[in-house]
């Protein structure tokens, strides 16, 4: 088979499901005609008419609200952010409404809100977000946030199959040049399970979207130029999080590097950190670190913007320094 | 026919209401009586410090509730707000369970999670209710049931939405992005602002600069009618417009009822904003459950003694439901942790809560404390 980019495989998942279950619907700006801002649900409208693609306003309260009431009386709806920056429009919706719905009311919410995420694409402030953690913060939503082409498939498929809300996030730097072959088949990653992305005994770095391929970039140059032997781990699912998976990584290599794009203070390398601290204290042999974000609104200008992120050669020299402990 | 303004009985035939049969009339009077006298012993409750929150009074609201959900058959969905008791009983809701909910019972309808009428029974129709518990940031309903009457339409479904909001919750951005997108949608749902007067302790104009809300139906481009929220006959009448009009494919509709709060926002509020006189007024010249006393006892010359044994049959229900409620058992406290997701079903408690041996604790240590080799005098 084929490569097909990480942004293909998403729309691959999406016609399949929408062939699968006529329940599927999808509900969104500029998404139908127009194929959405990214073209990730390009043809869809003209494959599945104008009831299941529809083009909703630009409002992303009624966009989620609208979900949610469908998504009550059975339909699987999917929505898109045009970019997940402005799913804080919805936030209320989504953590008061939908988060609650099942366990106030026990009603189910089983709905996709999906969009492009992340930065390292000069998308300035508003286009650049990763604002995963308000999400993980509210009991009764599910967040998934794939890095390879073949997970953004298989997670979008259990997302929609899954019987409560779940946070799409798609990384945008990602959607054309990460490519992969699609296992062939119905093709169903599960929610909640973290991938080792690369082996190793020395530390382990725990991240999960973009900055897993900063990693492993980082991971190769610490054992070429450093002799260092890198575990990478894919969270893949950030609520859930995969506690075994995270305490079986800082009890084999007893060193910890936590890395994500998201800005450092409250961000979710310190719930994690924290996790490592609780349980797996007796088997650190130096703190966890952190590599993040600054705490800064993603400037636009490539200086500033390579200067905010998570760098590659920043997570070397964390490593480096964790090794060193 | 955007945008209009009409008042009920202006119309062309006569009012949907004034023809209903007698004992449809009677079984309006039947659930605004129920109302009121739920709401009544829900405060002497209240007064027992058995309620267990903050407890919301309908009184003088009563017409609007029951006259409006009345216009809906048995498979559409109605959402209401705190103040839609009456609505909920016409859809189904049972005092039991209302008084449940107000005392925190472990076999309420939310099983003690939820306050007094937030509660809820939608899905198929015929086997459920059909009412959508709101939730409290208010104008949350109009998308959601924007998206419930979505289903409708995409499954083909001959159902009709209904969402309460007040003169407050049309501030806010929820309901002009819900009932935007309904009406660009063509949805079939009926909107309904009742306009009390105040939002808490805020008054209609400051809460909006336009002369009344119904004009608002006109910059979204759906039918908008006004009325008399505390004439039953008329709010039905209302109403029953606007749900054929959905039903036939129109579209949304979006109705204002006059009427008046009462009570303060909820039993702790003393009402030290409304003018003297006002709430006195209202109850003298304009209690919608007196007033349609009058209707049926002068107009439909229905005697004294009917409406005396309805009272006396909903006394009885309303005794019953309270032993019921009484005797209820609390909630257990793991209780808590079930279902917030389908899977996995119920949370863990966490280590402290969950009968974890203390003194162990500290001997978790492994044998190494980690890799770490002092002897070797650094990092392995």
């Amino acid at each position: 088979m084929a490569e097909i980019t990480y942004l293909e495989a998403i729309r691959e998942a999406l016609d399949e499901e929408m062939a699968r279950d006529q329940n599927v619907f999808m509900l969104g700006e500029d998404i139908g005609a127009f194929g959405g801002a990214f073209k990730v649900t390009d043809g869809l409208m003209a494959k599945y008419g104008e009831q299941r693609v529809i083009d909703s306003p630009i409002s992303e309260i009624a966009i989620v609200g609208a979900a949610a009431g469908a998504a009550h009386m059975g339909m699987r709806p999917v929505v898109e952010m045009q970019f997940i920056d402005f799913m804080a429009n919805a936030y209320d919706m989504l953590t008061n409404y939908v988060a609650t719905a099942r366990y106030r009311a026990f009603l189910g919410c089983p709905m996709v809100v999906r969009g492009p995420s992340g930065g390292y694409v000069r998308g300035g402030p508003f286009h650049s977000q990763n604002p995963e953690a308000g999400f993980i913060h509210t009991p009764g939503l599910k967040v998934v946030y794939p890095s390879t082409a073949e997970d953004a498939k298989g997670l979008m498929k259990s997302a929609i199959r899954d019987d409560d809300c779940v946070l799409f996030f798609e990384h945008k730097y990602l959607y054309r040049r990460i490519k992969g072959v699609m296992p062939a088949g119905d093709h169903v990653v599960p929610i909640g399970k973290a991938r080792t992305a690369r082996e190793g005994t020395d530390l382990s770095i725990i991240t999960y979207a973009a900055t897993v391929h900063k990693s492993l970039e980082a991971a190769e140059r610490l054992q070429a130029e450093h002799g260092l032997s890198v575990e990478v781990i894919d969270l893949r699912t950030l609520a859930p999080l995969d506690d075994e998976a995270i305490f079986a990584t800082a009890r084999k290599t007893n060193r910890v590097l936590v890395v994500h794009e998201d800005t450092r203070t409250g961000g979710i390398a310190g719930e994690i950190t924290a996790r490592i601290s609780e349980t797996c204290f007796a088997h650190l042999d130096a703190p966890v670190l952190r590599v993040t974000a600054h705490d800064i609104p993603l400037p636009y200008a490539p200086a500033l913007e390579d200067f905010v992120l998570p760098q590659v050669q920043d997570i070397i020299t964390a490593a480096r320094r964790l090794a060193a402990w | 026919m955007s945008g209009r303004r009409r008042r009920a009985g202006e119309g062309p035939g006569a009012s949907l209401g004034e023809a209903l049969p007698l004992e449809r009339k009677l079984e309006l009077y039947y659930w605004m009586r129920l109302t009121r006298t739920l709401e009544e012993r829900l405060v002497a409750l209240y007064r027992q410090t058995k309620v267990v929150g903050g407890l919301f009074r309908s009184l003088g609201q009563e017409a609007d509730a029951v006259g409006s959900c009345y216009a809906l058959e048995s498979r559409d969905v109605m959402s209401p707000l705190i103040r839609n008791i009456g609505a909920m009983l016409v859809k189904g809701a049972t005092p039991v369970e209302i008084l449940k909910q107000y005392m925190a019972k472990g076999d309420s309808p939310t099983r003690g999670r939820e306050l007094n009428i937030h509660f809820g029974d939608i899905g198929e129709a015929g086997r459920t209710r059909g009412f959508l518990g709101q939730i409290s940031p208010l104008g949350d309903m109009v998308p959601v049931m924007a998206g419930v009457t979505l289903s409708f339409r995409m499954r083909g479904e001959d159902r009709v939405g209904l969402v309460y909001v007040g003169d407050g919750a049309t501030s806010t951005g929820a309901f002009h992005e819900g009932i935007n997108f309904a009406a660009v949608q063509k949805l079939p749902l009926v909107v309904i602002i009742e306009n009390n007067g105040y939002a808490y302790s805020t008054p209609t104009h400051k809460q909006t600069a336009a002369k009344q809300f119904v004009d608002k139906a006109i910059g979204y481009g759906v039918y908008g009618e006004q009325v008399d929220g505390n004439d039953v006959l008329a709010v039905y009448d209302c109403t029953r417009r606007a749900v054929d009009r959905a039903r036939a494919g129109e579209g949304v509709s979006l109705l204002e009822f006059m009427t008046f709060r009462r009570k303060g926002h909820a039993e702790h509020d003393n009402q030290s904003y409304v003018q003297p006189g006002e709430v006195e007024a209202w109850a003298a010249d304009n209690d919608p459950v007196d007033r349609y006393v009058r209707v049926l006892l002068d107009r439909e010359k229905v005697p004294q003694a009917a409406l005396d044994e309805i009272d006396a049959r909903i006394h009885r229900e309303v005794d019953a439901a309270t032993d019921v409620a009484e005797a209820s058992p609390l909630p257990e406290p793991l209780d808590a942790l079930v279902g917030v997701y389908a899977d996995p079903p119920t949370e863990r408690p966490l280590w402290y809560r969950d009968g974890a041996d203390v003194s162990s604790l500290g001997r978790e240590r492994a044998e190494g404390w980690g890799t770490w080799d002092a002897a070797k005098g650094g990092p392995r």
